[in-house]
Parts: structure tokens; C-alpha cells; sequence
């Protein structure tokens, strides 16, 4: 082995075993968000160029339909949810105990089914007051964006729980840990993609 | 509850008139024997693959070692066979159109639904359920092997990629037998593919098919840019890849990328069909430019997703076979990276005559003919490496060679059509048929049948047959040449696409030189059938033994051929690109390492086939509205996906270091009382896997 270059490859004398990087899957998870995100940026497209009045086709605009106190709520639960559930994974990675760990999560997934509750509840108000997606093109960009934010919330809610019963049946072992860990991503990136709806949707409509 | 409102409970809006294959006995006609003809095709296929399984008592071991198997070379082999399935199909579609307007100015002889549905499936299937199938499956193969892997990062989702492109396949194949296709084309703009024009069942064959193979391709990218950062062996950086895995890598990041636009675009047109929103449609504010952009955000992306890993082929080829080191490896990593880049940039020249400002098109038209550039420089690299070498006119090589001349040609049609001045006049006529054929032909499925035979041996332990290669490459391209050229001409005198018939004499000549090649091309695919028996029957002449039958240049071609399950014995430290051919060089080809370790292998799982089975029900069940199938299907989906998540793999497998370090040893041993073949023998039956010292371009 005068010149290691020329020899290509070579055996290493205690051989490394499988590759069992934790890495591998949160990559995977960041990933998939990145196209994730893909699909809500078009969705935003959408609604932008649909705020048109030849899209509104004569029905009603955001100004008529949508109510800012709602959303201020919504965006309350919301980003408070963010917060009990970096608390969480604080309380995971300081080893404070299941206990705390599983306290804030339940706390974040209250937050989550408030936030889904009150979400419902404006849908149900904008069915009620004829704002339906079959309208106009300008609503079924609306119907598209928030309600697929809400099915991601709603995703995350059923993952949450998944993950509190395995956390109360099994502990906080690596397998938790590191499901807990993509949760928490998955969970702050709704919240982003939130803080987007909301100044898109609300605020901008509204202004 | 009547009885009409059981039926629709049970069977949706399924009858005995979406039956295709009964139509041939009660309505008898030319269009009708054939669409029938098909469907009894699809229906004989499958009772014969069923009947052929049970005879050879095959059901147990396909089962146990491929369709539960998470090996990424089987799960890779099941991608290739689908592509080659739907890869008849798709051929056979194009000769019949090819028929169709050959006799086209008399009428010919299909309706026009018919020719709608034939142009529609052709083009969906030759791309999404052939190309990326075949090229999904090549990756799969190679690109462990070439970074010295074990498997890919997430062997289960692998084999959950492939459950839904199968699903998504199978839909297609159904829609041949039950109801019809969209007669939208292969990009299924609306709002003729809306509810208003099309009600029926053919656009929803498309977006579920589409929907569902497009979750499975972007999991596929997601797993292997995942695959390509973590499981790279030790020593190997980015710049010592081999350029196929880097192809691979540009692949893999541009689907996780371009796949979620066609989603959207389909899950909006899917919401405008069944729940009657009005993203696209003529009425109440509907925008159908929204979805020429979103799906071209996708489409355009997803050309050079095809054509990449084609370019990785092709280098590989180059270099391997002229025994040369690649020429100008920085500058084909750039040129890959820039293309891919471009390739978000340009979606807008697929419809210059939209109607958007002339400083829009001209933006676009000039990041189109930008393109043009780092391909260049991938062309000047190949034939630089070409150069002096040792060239071995071998099958890859014929390939290779076809496609640097023709896929220069289409590419300079292609700069024509980036002109949006030139665009306007031959938009949506033949010209861009043969442009996009041009591309196609030579520039992907040449570089899947260069890959095909040139990575053969390494999973199946011997050579194709290359009598038989050799026709039907000579086929595929005298085929090729002939069927597309003269489109060439008919679309500059301006005969529509996707146009059955036409009033003018002048067109009928080309059309009938377009058929001839038409008749070539299927000569082409019997070719292939018949390689492909021969070198079966044929292949104790063919015998891989060493596992380096071409001499190679990369990690894959020092593994056993056929490669055991685990790959490499012990996991290689590299220490240089083209690590396999330095090492032969200095003598070191075939280390013996020094100790062994256990090997950690994940186990079999029933979840891709779950997949498959209901992904495909569920699409069924949607198409025809049969609610409680889709929700049934659907359910089973998520409680197969959530509960693998929770109990994890239950059958992890561990292959003790002894019985490694055997099979290792019993393979070196072979390996040393083989006779080495020189190049001159590489394709006699000399040559079993073992390439004999030769000249070799030492420089660094």
C-alpha cells in the first residue's frame, strides 16, 4: 500500500456493521417536507391568482366572507400548540421524566383539537352564509388551501395520539424519541404554513 | 330499496356496457373487434400468468422471495419487468396510431374515441408507467451497489414506491378491459378532461393512476437522496460517485420536487369532477391556465427526470467500454446539476401560445435554449471519452452511439421549437410530436436498453445474447428513423397532433414511410422477447462467473454475479473514483479482508403488496364511485402503514459473520481459478467474469 490512491478500495480490518444512522430518517422527514411544501406553495399560487374578480365571478370576496376573530383564535391555539410541544421536546431531550414529556403533549394535542374545533366551526359559518367552493373559482382556491391545512393538523392530531399511547405503554425509548422528533417538525412546519394562511388569507383579504 | 339503487350502492356506475370485451359479440365492428381484441389480450395475459404460476407450482416462491422481498435489486427487477409489460403495450398503441394515419386519408379504420383513448394511454404509459418504472428500477439495482451499500436507507418504503406505481399501472391496465380512458392525452388538460365534456370514467383512470404513481415516485426520490447522503461507503465523497449515482442524486431531489405539482394539479381536477369546485372550469371563475402551469411545473421537471439517469447510463458505457477513465467527470457533474436546475425554469415553453406578454415568452424561450448548453458539454465529454480508446462495438456501445447522433439531431429541433416566433407556427402539429419522440427514443429508452444489458449479468449471473441485441437495436433505430423523420415533414406542412385523419394527398406518402417504421420499431420489441429467451436458454455460454464480465470500472462490477442479498461481504473503505478499475490496476482487484462482521438484514413484509392491491381497489372504487370500496381500501392503507410504523420490522434477519466470510471465500477462490478473458474475447464464451490485465489509463 505504497500509494492508497491507486489501490481503489481496500477492507477495513474491524469492518463497520450496518449503518444504523438515526440521521437517516429525519433527512427522510425533512424531505418530505420540502415536497410537502411544494404542494401548499401551489395550492398559495392558486388562491392568489384566483383573488381576481373574474375568478370571485360575481360571488362573494374574502372582504364578505371571512372574519379575522375566528382566525385570531385559530392562530392562538395554534402557535401556543408549537409552543407547549417544543416544550415537550425539551422535557424529552433533558430526560425530565415521561411524565412532563407526556404533560405537554397532551396539552399541544388539547391545543390541536381546539384549533381543529374552531377551524370546523368557520367552515361550517362559510357553508352556512353560501360560501361554497362550487360558487366560484376564487372559493374553491380557498376551499383548497385551508381545509388541506386542516387535514394536515388533523394528521398530525391522529399522530400524536398514536405516539402518546406508545409513550405511555412503552416509555421514552429510541424509537419514541425519534418519532417524537420527526412530530415535531411535522408540527412546526403546519404552524408556518399557518402563519402563511393567515396573513395570505386573513389578513390580506381583509386589508 | 329497489333493486336499481342496490346495484348503484354495490357497483357504483359500473354496467355490462363498460365491458369492453364483450363489445366485439354484440356490436361488431373494425373499432370494436380491436378495442375488444385488446381487452381479451389483457384478460388472456393474466389468466395465462396465473395459470403458467400455478404449473410451475411458482406461487410460494414469488411470494416468499420477491414480492414480500425488500432487496432493493428484486424490488428494482419487479420495477424493470413492469416497464417492459407496459413498454408492449405502449409500443403496440403506437403502431396501431401509426396504422390508423397511415391509412388516414381514406378515414382509416378507429373512431375517434377510440384514437383519443389510444394517443391518451400511449403517451401516460410511455412515460409514467414505462420510463420511470425502468429507470426507477435501474437505480434501485445499481446505485447501492455502486456506493458500496447494503440497501437503500428505507428497504420498506421501497417496497411501498412500488405498490403504488404497480397500482397506479394496474388501474391502466383495467381501464382496457372495464370502461374506457380519458381521451385528454397524456397531459389531461381540462376543461376538456372536466365533468362537463368528458362525464365518464376515462379522465378518472388517468388522475387516479396518476395520483397514485405519483406518491410512489416522489417516496422513490425522497428514499434515494436519503440513500445517496447517509449510505455512501466510508471514503467515498460526492466527487467520487460514479456518475450514474449522480445522475441518480439529480434524479431523486428533482422528484421529490416536480412529483407534488402533478398531484396538485390532479387533486384540483379531481376536486372540480367529484365535488364540482371550479378551479378549471369554463364557468363561475374557473382558471384552466392554472393547470397547463402546475402540471408543466411538473412535466417539464419530469423529462429530465427520465433523461438523467439515461445520461448516467451512457457514461458508464462510454467509459467502460472504450477502457478509458470518464473524460471530464467535474464538468458532467456540473452539466448534470445545471440541467436540473434549468429544468424549473423553462415549464412556460409548453404553451408559448397561451397567451401570456411576448417578454414572458421570450424569457422563457432563452432558459430553454440555455439547456442546450451543459448538454452540449455532456456530448463533447462522451465522445472525448470515446477518443482513443479502446472501443468495443457492443450493444450498449450501438446504443450509445445512435443516441449521440440522433439525440443531437432532436435537440437542434428542439432549440428551433424554444423560439417562440418558430413555436407559434408549429405548435401542436407533428413537428413537436417528432421533437419530443427524438428526445425520447434515443435519449431515455436507448439509455434503459444500454442499462438493461449492460447491468444484466450483474443480477442474473450471465450475458444477454448478443446476436439477438444487435437486431433489435438495429431495429429500434432504423425503426425509429423511419417513424419519426417523416413527421418531421407532415408537422412543417402542418398536420395537427393527436389528429386521426387528414384531406391532404401530400401528407400520405409520410405516412406511410412512418408506418414501415412503425412495422421496424415492433420488430424491435419481438427482438428484444426473443433476446431475451435465447440468452436464457443459452446461458451456461454466457456465464458470469467472476462477476466483471465488461472489465468495469465502478464498485458494482467487484460483487459476485448474481450479487448475494447483502451486496458486499464487508462494507469497501474507497479511496478513489472509479475506485474498482484503480484498484485492478495496482494488482488489488480482489482483496480478501480480514475479518468478517454479522450482517443486519431487514425482513420481508407483506406492506408493498398491500399497497398494491388496495391502492389499486381504492383507485377502482373512486373511478366508479363504489364508495364503500374506496373507504374500505383506503382504511386498510392506513392501518397497514400505521401499524408497521408502531411495531416496526418484526423479522429482522441476522446473516452470522461464518457463513459470510464462506461464501466470500468460496467466490474468491472461484475467482482465482478462472481463466482472465482479454477484451478481444469479451463477448466468446471466454469470457466469464473475469477481466484480464490490460492497458489501463493510469493517470491520476
Amino acid at each position: 500500500m505504497s500509494d492508497i490512491a491507486q489501490t481503489g478500495f481496500s477492507f477495513d480490518a474491524t469492518p463497520t456493521m450496518h449503518n444504523d444512522d438515526p440521521g437517516k430518517a429525519i433527512s427522510g422527514f425533512w424531505l418530505f417536507m420540502m415536497s410537502d411544501l411544494i404542494i401548499f406553495s401551489l395550492f398559495f399560487a392558486t388562491y392568489a391568482t384566483m383573488l381576481t374578480p373574474m375568478s370571485i365571478a360575481g360571488g362573494p370576496g374574502p372582504k364578505d366572507i371571512l372574519e379575522l376573530r375566528s382566525a385570531a383564535f385559530e392562530t392562538g391555539a395554534l402557535l401556543t400548540s408549537t409552543f407547549t410541544f417544543g416544550l415537550a421536546s425539551l422535557a424529552i431531550a433533558h430526560g425530565r421524566g415521561r411524565a412532563q414529556a407526556m404533560g405537554w403533549l397532551l396539552v399541544t394535542l388539547a391545543l390541536g383539537l381546539v384549533f381543529l374545533g374552531l377551524e370546523g366551526r368557520e367552515f361550517a359559518r362559510l357553508l352556512d352564509i353560501g360560501a361554497v367552493p362550487q360558487r366560484s373559482g376564487y372559493l374553491s382556491a380557498l376551499w383548497g388551501l385551508v381545509p388541506l391545512h386542516g387535514l394536515h393538523v388533523t394528521a398530525g392530531v391522529i399522530w400524536l395520539t398514536i405516539l402518546l399511547v406508545q409513550m405511555g405503554t412503552q416509555g421514552v425509548t429510541g424509537r419514541v424519541r425519534a418519532g417524537a422528533a420527526r412530530l415535531a417538525l411535522f408540527w412546526h412546519f403546519l404552524d408556518l404554513i399557518w402563519i402563511g394562511i393567515f396573513s395570505v388569507v386573513y389578513l390580506g383579504g381583509l386589508a | 330499496m329497489t333493486s336499481q339503487e342496490l346495484w348503484s350502492l354495490a357497483l357504483g356506475r359500473l354496467d355490462v356496457d363498460a365491458l369492453d370485451f364483450l363489445k366485439a359479440f354484440y356490436a361488431p365492428s373494425e373499432n370494436d373487434d380491436i378495442l375488444s381484441g385488446a381487452a381479451w389480450v389483457v384478460i388472456l395475459g393474466a389468466v395465462t400468468v396465473v395459470a403458467l404460476l400455478t404449473i410451475f407450482r411458482a406461487w410460494r416462491p414469488l411470494f416468499r422471495d420477491w414480492l414480500t422481498s425488500v432487496d432493493h435489486k428484486k424490488i428494482g427487477v419487479m420495477y424493470i419487468v413492469l416497464a417492459m409489460v407496459m413498454l408492449v403495450r405502449g409500443v403496440l398503441e403506437g403502431v396501431v396510431m401509426r396504422a390508423q394515419q397511415a391509412d388516414g386519408l381514406t378515414g382509416g379504420f378507429l373512431s375517434a374515441n377510440h384514437f383519443g383513448q389510444l394517443f391518451s394511454t400511449h403517451g401516460t404509459i410511455m412515460v409514467l408507467f414505462m420510463a420511470m418504472p425502468f429507470l426507477t428500477g435501474l437505480i434501485n439495482i445499481v446505485v447501492p451497489l455502486q456506493i458500496g451499500a447494503r440497501d437503500v436507507s428505507f428497504p420498506m418504503l421501497n417496497s411501498v414506491s412500488l405498490g403504488f406505481t404497480t397500482a397506479g399501472a394496474a388501474l391502466i391496465m383495467i381501464s382496457l378491459v372495464i370502461g374506457e380512458f380519458s381521451t385528454g392525452g397524456w397531459t389531461a388538460y381540462p376543461p376538456y378532461t372536466g365533468r362537463v365534456f368528458q362525464p365518464g370514467v376515462g379522465p378518472d383512470y388517468w388522475l387516479w393512476a396518476v395520483i397514485l404513481s405519483g406518491v410512489g415516485s416522489t417516496l422513490t426520490g425522497i428514499n434515494f437522496v436519503v440513500t445517496i447522503y447517509k449510505e455512501r461507503a466510508p471514503g467515498m465523497g460526492f466527487m467520487q460517485m460514479p456518475m450514474f449515482t449522480w445522475t441518480a442524486l439529480c434524479t431523486a431531489i428533482m422528484m421529490i420536487f416536480a412529483m407534488p405539482a402533478v398531484t396538485v394539479s390532479s387533486a384540483m381536477l379531481v376536486l372540480d369532477r367529484y365535488l364540482g369546485f371550479h378551479f378549471f372550469t369554463n364557468d363561475l371563475g374557473g382558471n384552466m391556465m392554472n393547470y397547463a402551469n402546475i402540471f408543466w411545473l411538473f412535466g417539464h421537471p419530469e423529462v429530465y427526470i427520465l433523461v438523467l439517469p439515461a445520461f448516467g447510463v451512457y457514461s458508464e458505457v462510454a467509459s467502460t467500454f472504450s477502457g478509458k477513465r470518464l473524460y471530464g467527470y467535474g464538468s458532467l457533474v456540473a452539466a448534470t446539476m445545471v440541467i436540473a436546475l434549468l429544468s424549473f425554469t423553462v415549464w412556460l415553453h409548453h404553451f408559448f401560445t397561451m397567451g401570456q406578454s411576448a417578454d414572458v415568452n421570450a424569457a422563457f424561450g432563452i432558459a430553454t435554449m440555455l439547456i442546450g448548453v451543459p448538454t452540449g458539454v455532456k456530448i463533447y465529454d462522451w465522445m472525448a471519452t470515446l477518443f482513443r480508446g479502446r472501443i468495443r462495438f457492443t450493444v450498449p456501445v450501438i446504443y450509445l452511439l445512435a443516441f449521440m447522433m440522433l439525440f443531437v439531431l432532436g435537440g437542434l429541433t428542439g432549440i428551433l421549437l424554444a423560439n417562440p416566433a418558430v413555436d407559434f407556427q408549429v405548435h401542436n402539429t407533428l413537428f413537436l410530436v417528432a421533437h419530443f419522440h427524438n428526445m425520447l427514443i434515443p435519449g431515455v429508452l436507448f439509455g434503459l436498453f444500454a442499462g438493461y444489458t449492460y447491468w444484466f449479468p450483474k443480477i442474473f449471473g450471465f450475458r444477454l445474447n448478443e446476436v439477438w441485441g444487435r437486431i433489435a437495436a438495429f431495429n429500434w433505430i432504423a425503426g425509429f428513423m423511419l417513424a419519426f423523420f417523416p413527421l418531421y415533414v407532415v408537422g412543417a406542412m402542418g398536420m395537427t397532433r393527436r389528429t386521426m385523419a387528414y384531406a391532404e394527398p401530400a401528407f400520405q406518402i409520410w405516412f406511410h414511410i412512418a408506418g414501415v417504421g412503425a412495422a421496424l420499431l415492433t420488430a424491435g420489441l419481438a427482438s428484444l422477447c426473443v433476446q431475451l429467451w435465447v440468452s436464457i436458454r443459452n446461458r451456461e455460454q454466457t456465464r458470469d462467473i467472476g462477476g466483471d464480465p465488461w472489465d468495469g470500472r465502478t464498485l458494482e462490477w467487484a460483487t459476485p454475479s448474481p450479487v448475494p442479498e447483502y451486496n458486499f461481504a464487508v462494507i469497501p473503505r474507497v479511496h478513489s473514483r472509479e475506485a474498482f478499475a484503480s484498484a485492478k490496476a495496482a494488482g488489488a482487484g480482489y482483496p480478501e479482508p480480514a475479518s468478517y462482521a454479522d450482517i443486519d438484514l431487514p425482513g420481508p413484509t407483506w406492506t408493498g403488496l398491500v399497497m398494491a392491491i388496495f391502492g389499486t381497489t381504492l383507485g377502482f372504487g373512486l373511478i366508479w364511485y363504489m364508495w364503500w370500496l374506496a373507504a374500505l381500501s383506503f382504511a386498510v392503507i392506513a392501518v397497514t402503514l400505521i401499524g408497521r410504523a408502531i411495531r416496526g420490522d418484526r423479522h429482522p434477519r441476522v446473516i452470522p459473520a461464518a457463513e459470510v466470510a464462506a461464501e466470500h471465500r468460496a467466490w474468491l477462490a472461484r475467482i482465482r481459478a478462472l481463466p482472465a478473458a482479454p477484451r478481444t474475447q469479451e463477448r466468446s464464451p471466454a469470457n466469464r467474469g473475469m477481466a484480464a490485465p490490460e492497458y489501463r489509463d493510469l493517470r491520476p
